[in-house]
């Protein structure tokens, strides 16, 4: 179906191809998988395939691409339009029309297909998406997998027979992360689509892919082979497989299911050694069980230590609550985005926040830096109340990283960007550089901020945010677009800080991040707090949020493949 | 029993897709209205018009976006009042008057400034004179606001014809645009807070400027990448003949369209005006039709023109025609006196007339319940 004739492509004043030595042919029907780092070009080898290579972004082509026979060469996007459907990253950006409906029309309106097979194909692809409530209803008005899944289908309408697919679900929820890919698969199984997807979130898709085509390194010639087969030798891989090669299993599996099955001896092993309940937890804290929290304010607090208790006199900043909220209520627009939150932290201690897109994380994180006012209740953030703090003060006590961390820097250097840091902050001047050269090794000074990876610009953002020391940190989904390489690195920076006293919140989707991190963990549903508690023993129990290797390991609280590597190495020293 | 059923039968449906009024029709409504309005000077009659425009707005607009335009618009209206009256107390106006109010110090101007008056003597019935033209004005306002507010700006530009297909396609674009930026602009605005720098300000406004149209610029570019993937410009082959025949017939036309506009103007070419002008619309619009022909692009479920688009526009220019009959016929009570001053009275006949415009207020698909819409936070 997709035929790859010796490709490789080069962006004008590179000196090396971005993707070289491609020479392989995806076969009608299959989910192809795509891998590997962040900067290794998928992206590009995506864009060869629907002809935005080379004719919209410029750069030399060199080799063959035939999609259904068209070399893309001579064919461009448009003329490909009707055999080759594309959703990019962000499905805002993709969306030309306002209402659902109508952009599932528009692309059989621009091939010019007749009015009623328009309307048959529009109601079809509406129940198969499961979008037909949503027919009338604004674009801008939907939740982030809603979105998505419009987007996917605006491109099916015109029944193309391949898709192509750029990170699909790494914006979105693990529910309904599993509703797009359930789609996915439902068009591959059933109509026969060619699927070729990028994807970081491999603990997510690898069970889908027939086929997995790995591009180790930029420039490198790509793997092409089934998915147990890559997985054994790729640098990036879910923890499913993480925890397989660890023991041992031949052949590798791909799926929780799978592995369970494999999992008697390991379990067995891990048996005798209890998985650290709260590992690394803050000082002085105690374990708090899974309770409903809303409504027990006063009981709750009447289970922390004296010392965090606020009637203590005159306490010092530095063992103030890093943040307190009490009854906490927020409405945005007449809706009611949070009720009767009641949270408290203590320093060194991390939490995460889950729950589906539109739950109210977003909207916590903002009210504890001050962008909203509460309309009941009460929130406090080291001693200070965030919305009548000036900003100037505030950053000394809490610091955000928002969702995209760009919305922080307006610098066009990287030098620029932590000298206005420092000023902003009142920090001696090269504070925020330090940081910068701890968190970031090897980034020139005259870089700019758009030139840096998503990895890179989120380090970025975070040195900028510490510069100030807050006690308390916050970051809006941290992990979009890192592949694992860099969210292993941000989890070690994490960790570094929540072992020097910082708490840390975490809003995020996703599951395994909280695993590796959070001491605690705090789910939202519409705008309410339904569970709160260590994370081991909220995870085990919900199906959505728990992580691979506790799902494996289930009714054991293991959470992340370090801590069985650790059990397993204390096993055999004590043998 | 009967009557009940027959009630029913004629109450407004709940607007949806397949029932939704032209946004043609919305237009046609509320330029009548206008129309009705730029005949009269009689506030009454003027103020009536206002009712009637928000009695159906009210009545009938939806909750998109776009129906909120409405209060602006009838803000614009006021503001124009303000400074029609602002300029006539400042300028004088050329009305005679006997009734002073007050004076205000004259400004001696130098002699090339001659007829420009700045105070003076301020007349009652400089300040009526301008009230009821300030009026006018901003009755007019709020008609074309009620229009936006009720027609959909996007279905209205599908309705355009298919040569004109891709400029409409860029407005669209366009109209999706300005509000995304404007959240742009507000969510990194608030941001300026977490690097401890004030939020408030036209400083922090200037500075995210930079930002906000680099994003923009970002968006749009992938939003290019995204329609041409979906075939946005994607050409029929058209024989040479036909697209040489086009370009002719436009160009033609739109000379034509010049010259006679210009010929109806001009005193001396009154007699071959009109001829020309109505040759050169023709054949614009047969160019128009013909161009469409290069386009491949089919419709989806257009807007149809049903009886109730009848009735709504209809309504509007059944308002406009009385009207202007009414002001050829009893023009004194449509233009009450300024000089000498009296009290405006409301004439039966137009004002019967003008609820006429109400029509739309029953006859137009009702829009459906406000349902609490969560608007999807970032996140």
């Amino acid at each position: 179906m997709i035929r790859f004739e010796d490709v490789s492509v080069t962006y004008d004043g590179a000196v090396e191809p971005t993707v070289a030595g491609v020479d392989l042919t995806v076969p009608e029907g299959e989910l192809v998988l795509l891998v590997g780092p962040s900067g290794v070009g998928k992206s590009t080898l995506l864009g060869t395939v629907s002809g935005l290579v080379p004719h919209f972004t410029g750069g030399t082509l060199h080799g063959r691409v035939t999609v259904d026979g068209r070399d893309t060469r001579t064919h461009k996007p448009r003329e490909l339009a009707d055999v080759v459907g594309t959703v990019g990253q962000d499905p805002l950006s993709h969306f030309v029309t306002d209402t659902v409906e109508d952009e599932l029309a528009y692309g059989m309106e621009s091939l010019g297909l007749a009015p009623d097979v328009m309307r048959r194909r529009v109601e079809e692809t509406l129940d198969l998406l499961g979008l037909a409530d949503l027919r009338d209803r604004p674009i801008a008005t939907l939740s982030g997998g809603q979105q998505q899944r419009v987007a996917i289908g605006s491109v099916l309408t015109p029944h193309p027979r391949v898709l192509v697919l750029d990170e699909p679900t790494s914006a979105l929820d693990p529910a309904a992360a599993e509703e797009v890919l359930a789609v996915l698969q439902r068009l591959v199984h059933d109509l026969g689509t060619t699927v070729l997807m990028a994807e970081h979130r491999l603990e997510r898709v690898v069970q889908y892919a027939d086929q997995v085509l790995l591009l180790p390194a930029p420039g490198a010639a790509p793997v092409l082979g089934t998915p147990a087969d890559i997985m054994a030798l790729s640098p990036v891989h879910p923890p499913v497989v993480g925890l397989g090669r660890l023991a041992g299993w031949e052949p590798l599996p791909l799926t929780v299911r799978d592995a369970r099955r494999r999992s008697g001896a390991l379990r067995g092993q891990l048996s005798d050694s209890a998985p650290p309940l709260w590992a690394a937890g803050p000082p002085g804290a105690e374990r708090v069980g899974t309770t409903p929290v809303a409504g027990h304010a006063s009981q709750r607090a009447s289970r922390w230590p004296t010392w965090l208790s606020k009637r203590r006199p005159a306490p010092s900043p530095t063992e103030q609550t890093p943040a307190e909220t009490e009854n906490l209520a927020v409405r945005r627009a007449h809706v009611q985005a949070l009720h009767k939150v009641d949270l408290k932290l203590t320093p060194g201690e991390t939490l995460a926040l889950m729950g589906r897109n539109g739950a109210g994380k977003s909207t916590l994180l903002n009210t504890l830096v001050g962008m909203l006012e509460p309309s009941a209740g009460s929130v406090r953030v080291g001693g200070a109340t965030p919305h009548r703090t000036a900003p100037q003060d505030l950053i000394r006590h809490v610091g955000l990283v928002p969702q995209e961390p760009r919305d922080l820097l307006y610098a066009d250097t990287v030098a620029a960007e932590c000298a206005a840091a420092d000023q902003d902050a009142g920090a001696a001047p090269g504070a925020c550089r330090a940081l910068v050269g701890e968190l970031l090794p090897g980034i020139a000074d005259d870089t700019h901020p758009r030139d840096l990876s998503e990895g890179q610009r989120l380090t970025l953002a975070l040195a900028v945010v510490l510069t100030a020391k807050p006690p308390l940190l916050l970051l809006d989904e941290p992990t979009r677009g890192l592949d694992y390489a860099a969210k292993a690195r941000l989890v070690a920076h994490l960790r570094g800080l929540a072992e020097a006293g910082h708490a840390i919140v975490l809003a995020t989707h996703d599951v395994e991040l909280a695993a590796e991190l959070a001491h605690r963990v705090v789910i939202l549903a519409d705008g309410e707090v339904v569970a709160d508690g260590p994370t081991a023993d909220v995870v085990v129990s919900s199906p959505s949020f728990a992580p691979q290797v506790t799902k494996i390991l289930a009714p054991q609280k293991w959470l992340t493949v370090t801590q069985v590597e650790a059990a397993l190495a204390e096993t055999e020293g004590a043998k | 029993m009967l009557t009940s059923s027959v009630r029913t039968g004629l109450r407004a449906p709940e607007a949806g897709r397949s029932n939704a009024l032209h946004p043609g029709a919305w237009w046609v409504w509320a330029l009548g209205l206008g129309t009705a309005a730029s005949r009269t000077t009689n506030p009454l009659l003027l103020g009536l018009l206002v009712a009637v425009a928000g009695y159906v707005v009210a009545a009938r607009r939806s909750e998109a976006p776009w129906a909120r335009s409405y209060g602006a618009f009838v803000k614009l209206g006021l503001f124009v009042l303000g400074m029609r009256l602002v300029f006539a107390v400042f300028l004088g106006s050329p009305i005679p008057g006997s009734h002073t109010l007050f004076t205000l110090p004259d400004v001696d101007l130098p002699e090339w400034a001659e007829g420009v008056r700045i105070g003076g003597r301020v007349t009652a019935e400089t300040l009526v004179f301008a009230l009821y033209d300030g009026l006018k004005l901003a009755t007019l306002l709020i008609c074309v606001g009620a229009a936006n507010a009720l027609a959909n700006p996007a279905r209205l530009l599908k309705s355009l014809p298919g040569a004109l297909y891709e400029a409409g396609v860029a407005v669209v674009v366009a109209l999706t645009f300005a509000p995304q930026l404007i959240a742009d602009l507000q969510r990194l605005r608030a941001a300026r807070r977490l690097r401890g720098r004030p939020d408030r300000g036209v400083r922090g406004l200037l500075q995210v400027g930079l930002p906000v149209l680099e994003g923009a610029l970002e968006r749009s570019v992938a939003l290019a990448a995204a329609m041409d993937a979906r075939g946005y410009g994607r050409t029929a082959a058209v024989p040479p003949l036909v697209r040489h025949t086009t370009s002719v017939l436009t160009l033609g036309g739109l000379l034509g369209v010049c010259a006679g506009t210009y010929g109806l103007l001009a005193a001396e070419g009154a007699g071959f005006g009109l001829p020309v002008l109505l040759l050169g619309v023709v054949a614009a619009l047969g160019g128009l039709r013909l161009g469409g022909r290069r386009s491949v692009r089919t419709r989806y479920r257009p807007d149809v023109w049903g009886v109730r688009a009848w009735l709504v526009s209809g309504s509007g220019v059944a308002v406009a025609a009385l009207m202007i009959w009414f002001a050829a016929t009893d023009p004194a009570a449509l233009q009450p006196g300024v000089v000498p001053l009296v009290a405006p009275t409301l004439p039966l006949w137009p004002a019967a007339c003008v609820l006429l415009g109400l029509l739309p207020a029953f006859a137009a698909p009702a829009p459906a319940p406000s349902s609490r819409t969560p608007r999807k936070e970032a996140g």
